[in-house]
């Protein structure tokens, strides 16, 4: 097991800033290495113990060599059959992980190694999660409330954190009424705008989007990539943790293609292409194969 | 043929109608999709034709007789199959009782190493003597598919099930209903809002009306797919129980579905 030198990264949250311009600029393509990696994860394992009957105990091993790297202004998906182990590498990234996790392997932050505990302090800040459903929001607050809340908790005083919560909904194209609503008043569409603007409150460099799209009609699928990919252009990094394929390839850069806690390949989206001979791994290969607009067919792998 | 005529569904006495006389026909064989956006009436639909929700007007049909009939005579000829397996099953059960429950009497012991069992090719022998949070989502789905199958259906009804899945998952549950539906003449209606799957798994498809489109002139949705596939028919609501007139106090509520896919 690496040992971690459990420092904050380079980049410290702001804590008493009261605006964004006084903390450093979370994407800084011009004077940083052109290609230097936001977060580099690199053979990231992760157990959990658990209780199997009295005081039994068992080690379940859910991730078991994952590696990818996000780069500012990027779009990486990641793909793979539930339980492949995709949303716990989110929850790694993020520091989230309950307490009876075991990790081991190494992350990076902009090039310097975080352990757990300094990941969670990023989150928020440098890190943070756009979750799949609306549980997430508070349903007894308004969602002023807890825009403001976010502005808070992202160094914000009482004062500029009303007007950060505003700006952040006008940005989302929602109406300043929105912000004395509850979540039970909000359409599903609306609701996921809302905690876009909660994710981007703190600025943050990396957006991990945990299955962003599942259950939507079409259009809202569309409208939830283009801001996935909007995010990306304005300089962040977007990793898109998703088992919809073709969804992903719509505004992925990169794909990173998972299979029971391993990553078994990272490609270039546009090698999803034709009869898929440009994908190295087979597994890859038939998933690509597998969509209803390709062979539809279930390929040995 | 699995048929509902006319029907109509509504939640509680006072709520607006979430299904208004829609017919829908399902032949043995034959694929029919079922399209629309979502809070259309899909899964209500569903349960309706599967005989779980008692119509508030209107019949469902299988093979021209009432449906679902009593007393119960065994595993009931229409299966519905939910998007979420995990809410399909009892959590304290082992998948081989959870498979046990769905077969006919005197079929035996279900054996996934049997070619010949409906659960072949779905289920993992060493599944068996697992709970389903030992499962993977789309393990799960697997076991929930070959459940239904298992009470050899004439007709399943697919409601979203493979939307939260990867393709391969997704392809493999579809080849094997649509294997089904070659070789023994099983009928599918496939709830989804796939378009891309609709197109390759569905004969043909039916379109509900968005509700608050009905009341106008010609009753038909605002999508694109203009008369490409056959819309539901409609009917003017009948003299006899006049209907609130629609409005924006009209609150859409949620279809939301606890119940199992319970085979008897």
């Amino acid at each position: 097991m690496t040992s971690y030198a459990d420092t904050a990264a380079p980049a410290p949250p702001a804590v008493t800033g009261t605006t964004r311009q006084s903390a450093p600029s979370p994407v800084d393509g011009s004077d940083a290495p052109a290609r230097e990696a936001l977060l580099q994860v690199e053979d990231l394992e992760i157990s959990f113990e658990q209780y199997d009957r009295g005081l039994r105990r068992r080690t379940v091993t859910a991730v078991r060599g994952m590696s990818l790297a996000v780069h500012p202004g990027e779009v990486v998906a990641m793909v793979g059959a539930s339980g492949a182990g995709k949303s716990l590498l989110g929850h790694a990234v993020l520091g989230m992980l309950p307490p009876n996790a075991r990790e081991s392997g190494r992350v990076l932050w902009r090039g310097t190694p975080v352990g757990p505990a300094a990941r969670r302090r990023l989150a928020g800040t440098g890190t943070a999660l756009l979750p799949q459903s609306l549980t997430h929001l508070d349903p007894t607050a308004t969602v002023g409330a807890q825009l403001r809340r976010a502005a808070r908790l992202a160094g914000a005083d009482r004062r500029t954190a009303r007007v950060r919560a505003a700006a952040a909904l006008r940005e989302q194209g929602l109406a300043e009424d929105v912000l004395r609503r509850h979540p039970h008043e909000l359409s599903g569409g609306m609701g996921r705008r809302v905690l876009t603007a909660i994710a981007l409150m703190g600025d943050p460099a990396l957006v991990v989007a945990d299955e962003p799209t599942p259950g939507l009609a079409p259009a809202s699928v569309a409208a939830v990539l283009d801001r996935l990919a909007g995010i990306a252009r304005a300089g962040s990094g977007v990793l898109l943790i998703t088992h919809e394929l073709d969804a992903a390839l719509e505004v992925a850069d990169r794909v990173v293609v998972v299979r029971e806690g391993r990553t078994v390949e990272t490609t270039d989206a546009g090698a999803f292409t034709g009869d898929g001979l440009r994908l190295a791994h087979p597994y890859s290969r038939a998933l690509w194969r597998a969509l209803p607009g390709n062979d539809f067919e279930v390929t040995a792998c | 043929m699995l048929s509902g005529e006319g029907l109509w569904v509504r939640y509680g006495h006072r709520g607006p109608w979430v299904l208004r006389d829609v017919d829908v026909d399902v032949r043995p064989g034959e694929v029919v999709g079922l399209w629309g956006a979502s809070g259309r009436g899909k899964s209500t639909l569903a349960t309706t034709l599967a005989g779980l929700r008692t119509p508030d007007r209107g019949t469902v049909q299988v093979d021209g007789r009432p449906f679902p009939t009593a007393p119960r005579e065994g595993p009931r000829p229409v299966q519905l199959v939910l998007q979420h397996a995990e809410r399909a099953m009892n959590p304290r059960w082992r998948i081989r009782d959870v498979l046990a429950e769905a077969r006919r009497a005197g079929d035996g012991e279900v054996d996934p190493a049997d070619p010949a069992d409906p659960a072949h090719g779905l289920v993992d022998v060493v599944w068996l003597d697992r709970r389903p949070h030992e499962l993977s989502g789309g393990e799960l789905q697997r076991v929930n598919l070959a459940r239904a199958l298992l009470a050899r259906p004439a007709y399943v009804l697919a409601d979203e099930i493979s939307s939260s899945l990867d393709a391969l998952t997704q392809a493999l549950l579809w080849q094997r209903l649509l294997g089904e539906v070659r070789e023994r003449g099983l009928g599918v209606l496939a709830v989804t809002h796939d378009p891309a799957l609709l197109d390759r798994v569905a004969d043909r498809t039916v379109v509900l009306p968005d509700r608050a489109a009905v009341d106008g002139e010609d009753g038909l949705d605002d999508g694109d797919d203009g008369g490409r596939v056959p819309r539901a028919r409609l009917r003017p609501a009948p003299e006899s129980r006049p209907l609130l007139p629609p409005g924006p106090g009209h609150r859409r509520i949620a279809n939301r579905f606890t119940i199992g896919s319970r085979s008897q």
